[in-house]
């Protein structure tokens, strides 16, 4: 009984193991194409390898991001920071927003969400559509954070994901202090003395908020 | 019992979704989409044929008593090696499924078809059962998949076949899932007995 038990259980382990080693590259080199297509798609046309440069920044809220410096003939010409929120209507989105040197929104895309099909899923493209005040590319950060019309902002939210929209603002926002702390240029610390590289990833271990949600 | 009789059993009489009511779970929260259907539905599919070609010839070696956790552990292994797969090769779709292909360890068909059929036939027959069983399911969720996206959406795999606005949203959410399978239901019962 135990024999035949703990001899299948090993041919498991070994074929799993042989799978896995087969796999693995493949599952590495497609996660690394789709980090790399995403840097690509948001930040200004670089010439450095910005995977390789990326440095972990504190946000003003002390978030630990990862921010992948664009650089061309030496100079920064913008970054993609890789951003998320715990407050989307079911759990986290992560996303990656790219700035130009000025601190304008170049582009972004989600990595990662959990939002309901057909509602808060359709932040993909909502906030790249250039209709009344939805887009928010082009847009600078610089005079303060963006928020959706209902909250006194000027982005309109999605059409009943108000709660999806915010938290992606939320992200976004949070994305831009981290940038603006490193400062495009000189990497001088932040006036608060809180950004700057840290070792830490994921300082915010919150437990992931879920409302209602789906089977 | 002949091999055509065993599979077409699977796909129509007993088909898993429609008859049986078994692995509503996946069912209901994995339709969102025909394209989604269709993926779950292989994945099981080849869940099933394997784990059921494995546990009728392993039948004779496995005492009586401990029989649960060994097809536990070889559906388990074939879930595994499909995650893995799907990881590697096509992580759009396992992006979208995420949670329920490691689900499909304690789907409930999949244990019963190996209890109730594997371990009790030879490895031929077993074999045409998961391939029975495994298409049946597969065929219900694309068909509910299929109905929740095009009144959802307006599109059918992912094809815009009517205008978005046409389209009523309830369907895309966990009530419309349950409201077109009822309908689903409804009409392959009186299909089956006209």
């Amino acid at each position: 009984m135990l024999l035949s038990l703990t001899i299948i259980c090993v041919v498991a382990g070994g074929l799993l193991a042989g799978v896995n080693m087969l796999t693995a590259d493949a599952i590495a080199l497609s996660k690394a194409t789709a980090l790399a297509e995403a840097i690509m798609k948001v930040t200004p046309e670089f010439d450095n390898n910005p995977v390789q440069e990326a440095e972990i920044v504190t946000s003003s809220d002390g978030a630990s991001l990862l921010i992948y410096p664009a650089k061309k003939d030496g100079k920064q010409v913008g970054a993609a920071v890789e951003s998320f929120t715990m407050n989307g209507f079911s759990g986290e989105i992560r996303l990656i927003v790219g700035f130009d040197a000025e601190g304008k929104i170049i582009d972004y895309s989600i990595l990662q969400h959990a939002e309901t099909p057909g509602l808060g899923s359709k932040m993909e493209e909502w906030f790249k559509t250039d209709k009344n005040k939805q887009s928010i590319l082009g847009r600078s950060l610089g005079n303060g954070n963006l928020r959706v019309s209902k909250d006194g902002g000027d982005v309109d939210a999605i059409t009943a994901s108000t709660i999806t929209s915010r938290a992606f603002l939320e992200a976004i926002n949070r994305a831009y202090s981290a940038y603006a702390g490193t400062d495009a240029t000189t990497g001088a610390t932040g006036t608060d003395g809180k950004s700057g590289a840290t070792s830490q990833i994921d300082a915010e271990t919150g437990a992931t908020e879920t409302e209602g949600g789906e089977l | 019992m002949n091999d055509m009789k065993v599979l077409l059993n699977g796909i129509i009489k007993e088909n898993p979704v429609f008859v049986l009511l078994l692995g509503m779970c996946p069912t209901l929260g994995t339709t969102s989409s025909a394209m989604n259907g269709l993926a779950m539905g292989l994945a099981t599919t080849f869940v099933l044929i394997c784990s059921n070609v494995v546990v009728s010839s392993l039948k004779s070696l496995i005492p009586d008593q401990v029989r649960i956790p060994a097809f536990i552990v070889v559906i388990a292994t074939f879930v595994t090696v499909v995650q893995m797969c799907m990881e590697a090769y096509v992580p759009d779709l396992y992006a979208s499924l995420g949670l329920f292909i490691p689900l499909i360890v304690v789907n409930c068909i999949v244990l019963g078809r190996a209890e109730a059929f594997a371990a009790k036939n030879r490895i031929i027959p077993s074999f045409f059962d998961g391939v029975g069983i495994g298409l049946g399911f597969a065929l219900a969720l694309t068909l509910l998949g299929a109905v929740r996206e095009l009144f959802g959406t307006g599109n059918l795999f992912g094809f815009s076949l009517m205008p978005e606005e046409y389209g009523s949203l309830i369907f895309v959410l966990a009530p419309g899932a349950f409201i077109a399978l009822g309908y689903l239901i409804a009409i392959i019962d009186k299909l089956r007995k006209a």
